[in-house]
């Protein structure tokens, strides 16, 4: 499937992240998943929420350079991790770059959704859904 | 569309002529009136009656801000207070302020001024104007509004600050003409955006823009964002207010209003005068003013005088765009650094206005200089690599702009400081 994913620019002081995930809640924005990619001075945080541009709204409105960018995200149910090798041997297959990925417990449980950022969005999600994962 | 074609198309030889005669008034006005010109002349020798060209204005000491302080408040008023109509000062921040007066007849020649100066920039008597300058004891203000009067517009004097009533009053009062500074104007434009009003709910066409330096880069960012012509304003209290040059609608330099000032570039450092083209620090001498008269006065701003024709018809010279300042220059690591390098530096790779500051440290005995630039919606991406990148080209192209290593810092959006009026660019921690 294919998911909106929210990018915050951070810096990457104390209190930053506080803030940011702060916000969120007091707008009633549930946050589902996130992942901090870090350099010395700032820092990049995706987000998977419940309502994206609603979310960017608010982000922008509280002085936050954000942006949505989109992600496949596959839930994942027994032995998560073969499956997950399974796709990354579907991606290499097909000469498809993962710039990075980030898991997080699914809604059923005992399952794990796995989103992945990579380079050729339309060929990953196309092949994917051909050798029949779900997505 | 001309406000006095008899002085702003005079012929050269004419106003040359002109300047002549009003400048041996002034000197003598200055010899006679105020103890401190009579003094520095005295020392070189020289009396009113040995100005016989133009060129000997040159052989004369120069006025600086230091001389106002030392003469502080009122010692080189050239009348006595009773024929003072008003008075203007700086807000003294960084020491005594300096402290200007105008008669009744010096208000008179200044509004004629600021009604040739905002006719030459293309306001007319139909025209709005939002006065977003400071009223007060800042120039800005009251100068501008006498002019508007002059010409018969209609001004609100809206004076600075609170940039949503700013923009509410564009909108509601049908706002045709903003003068501010430029980066006020940035400022406008952005809550604009903010508030999602349409360009075409704005009757806006024309900005005068002053009082900081700009670029032309930071021109076609504020046209282009609120769909206007920027024309450039430029003026000092010390030498009137603002008006003492305007660009018109061809914005290829700033008519200087020969009819009341001498125009002078210098070698900051020699104090010798440089020929037309070669930049230097402005030096004005007034040639109408009873109060307050100015004998060649260092402005302290950096440009250069242009000779060439205007296609406008005027026949003034004019004055390049205010580079930067001879007080703002920053020295690191022994190279002068301008501020408007770097804002120049850093619209050309954000492809928008930035919103940047420069924090200066010594670290050991090393000065450090770190560019901090907000990261805008348009110039962040999700891919950590690409900011890098971004960071790192910015960083290149100042060092090779500058001749210094920088370190650059991208922080987030509106975490540097906005003020209503100048814009804080640099913080000095060095202890000198």
């Amino acid at each position: 499937m294919l998911v909106k994913q929210l990018s915050v620019f951070l810096e990457n002081t104390p209190g930053r992240l506080y803030s940011v995930t702060s916000v969120l809640p007091e707008n009633n924005v549930k946050i589902k998943a996130l992942m901090l990619a870090d350099t010395a001075d700032f820092g990049v945080l995706r987000l998977i929420v419940d309502e994206p541009e609603k979310t960017l709204r608010i982000l922008q409105e509280n002085g936050y350079a954000a942006k949505i960018t989109n992600a496949i995200a596959i839930e994942v149910c027994d032995s998560p991790f073969q499956q997950m090798q399974k796709i990354l041997k579907l991606l290499s297959e097909k000469n498809i770059n993962v710039e990075y990925m980030y898991a997080f417990s699914g809604e059923t449980p005992g399952t794990a959704l796995v989103v992945f950022r990579v380079d050729d969005l339309e060929t990953a999600m196309e092949y994917l859904k051909r050798k029949k994962m779900t997505v | 569309m001309y406000w006095n074609p008899k002085y702003e198309c005079m012929p050269r030889e004419e106003i040359k002529q002109l300047q002549l005669e009003r400048l041996r008034l002034t000197l003598e006005r200055a010899y006679y009136n105020v103890p401190h010109y009579r003094r520095i002349m005295q020392e070189i020798g020289f009396e009113p009656e040995d100005l016989k060209s133009l060129d000997d204005l040159r052989h004369l000491p120069f006025t600086s801000k230091k001389d106002l302080r030392e003469n502080y408040p009122y010692g080189m008023f050239a009348v006595p207070l009773s024929e003072v109509v008003r008075i203007h000062s700086s807000s003294g921040t960084t020491g005594r302020p300096t402290v200007v007066g105008y008669t009744k007849h010096d208000i008179n020649v200044w509004s004629e001024i600021m009604a040739r100066t905002l006719t030459t920039a293309g306001v007319q008597k139909s025209d709005v104007i939002q006065n977003a300058y400071g009223y007060g004891l800042f120039t800005g203000g009251l100068g501008i509004h006498y002019g508007a009067e002059k010409i018969g517009a209609t001004i609100i004097p809206v004076s600075g600050g609170n940039t949503k009533r700013q923009v509410m009053i564009m909108k509601d009062y049908g706002t045709t003409v903003l003068t501010c500074t430029p980066s006020c104007s940035l400022h406008i434009a952005e809550t604009i955006e903010e508030m999602e009003i349409l360009k075409d709910e704005l009757k806006l066409k024309i900005g005068i823009f002053g009082a900081e330096p700009w670029s032309e880069n930071m021109r076609r960012e504020i046209e282009e964002r609120l769909n206007i012509s920027a024309i450039d304003i430029y003026g000092l209290s010390e030498i009137i207010g603002p008006g003492v040059a305007i660009e018109c609608p061809y914005k290829n330099g700033l008519h200087v209003h020969e009819d009341h000032f001498i125009v002078e570039v210098i070698d900051p450092k020699t104090g010798e005068v440089l020929p037309p083209g070669e930049r230097g620090e402005l030096v004005f001498t007034s040639l109408t003013k009873e109060a307050l008269p100015m004998i060649r006065y260092r402005t302290g701003d950096i440009s250069r005088i242009i000779e060439e024709p205007c296609p406008c018809g005027r026949t003034s010279v004019k004055i390049g765009r205010i580079e930067g300042r001879t007080d703002d220059m920053i020295i690191i690591r022994g190279v002068n650094v301008f501020p408007s390098q770097i804002e120049h530096v850093l619209l050309e790779v954000g492809q928008t206005e930035p919103h940047y500051q420069l924090v200066i440290d010594r670290v050991g005995y090393l000065d450090v200089l770190e560019v901090q630039v907000e990261v805008s919606e348009k110039m962040f991406s999700d891919d950590v690599r690409s900011l890098e990148m971004l960071s790192k080209k910015i960083q290149n192209e100042i060092e090779s702009t500058l001749g210094i290593s920088v370190k650059v810092k991208l922080v987030e959006p509106k975490t540097i400081e906005r003020s209503e009026g100048k814009a804080k660019r640099i913080i000095d921690k060095r202890n000198i």
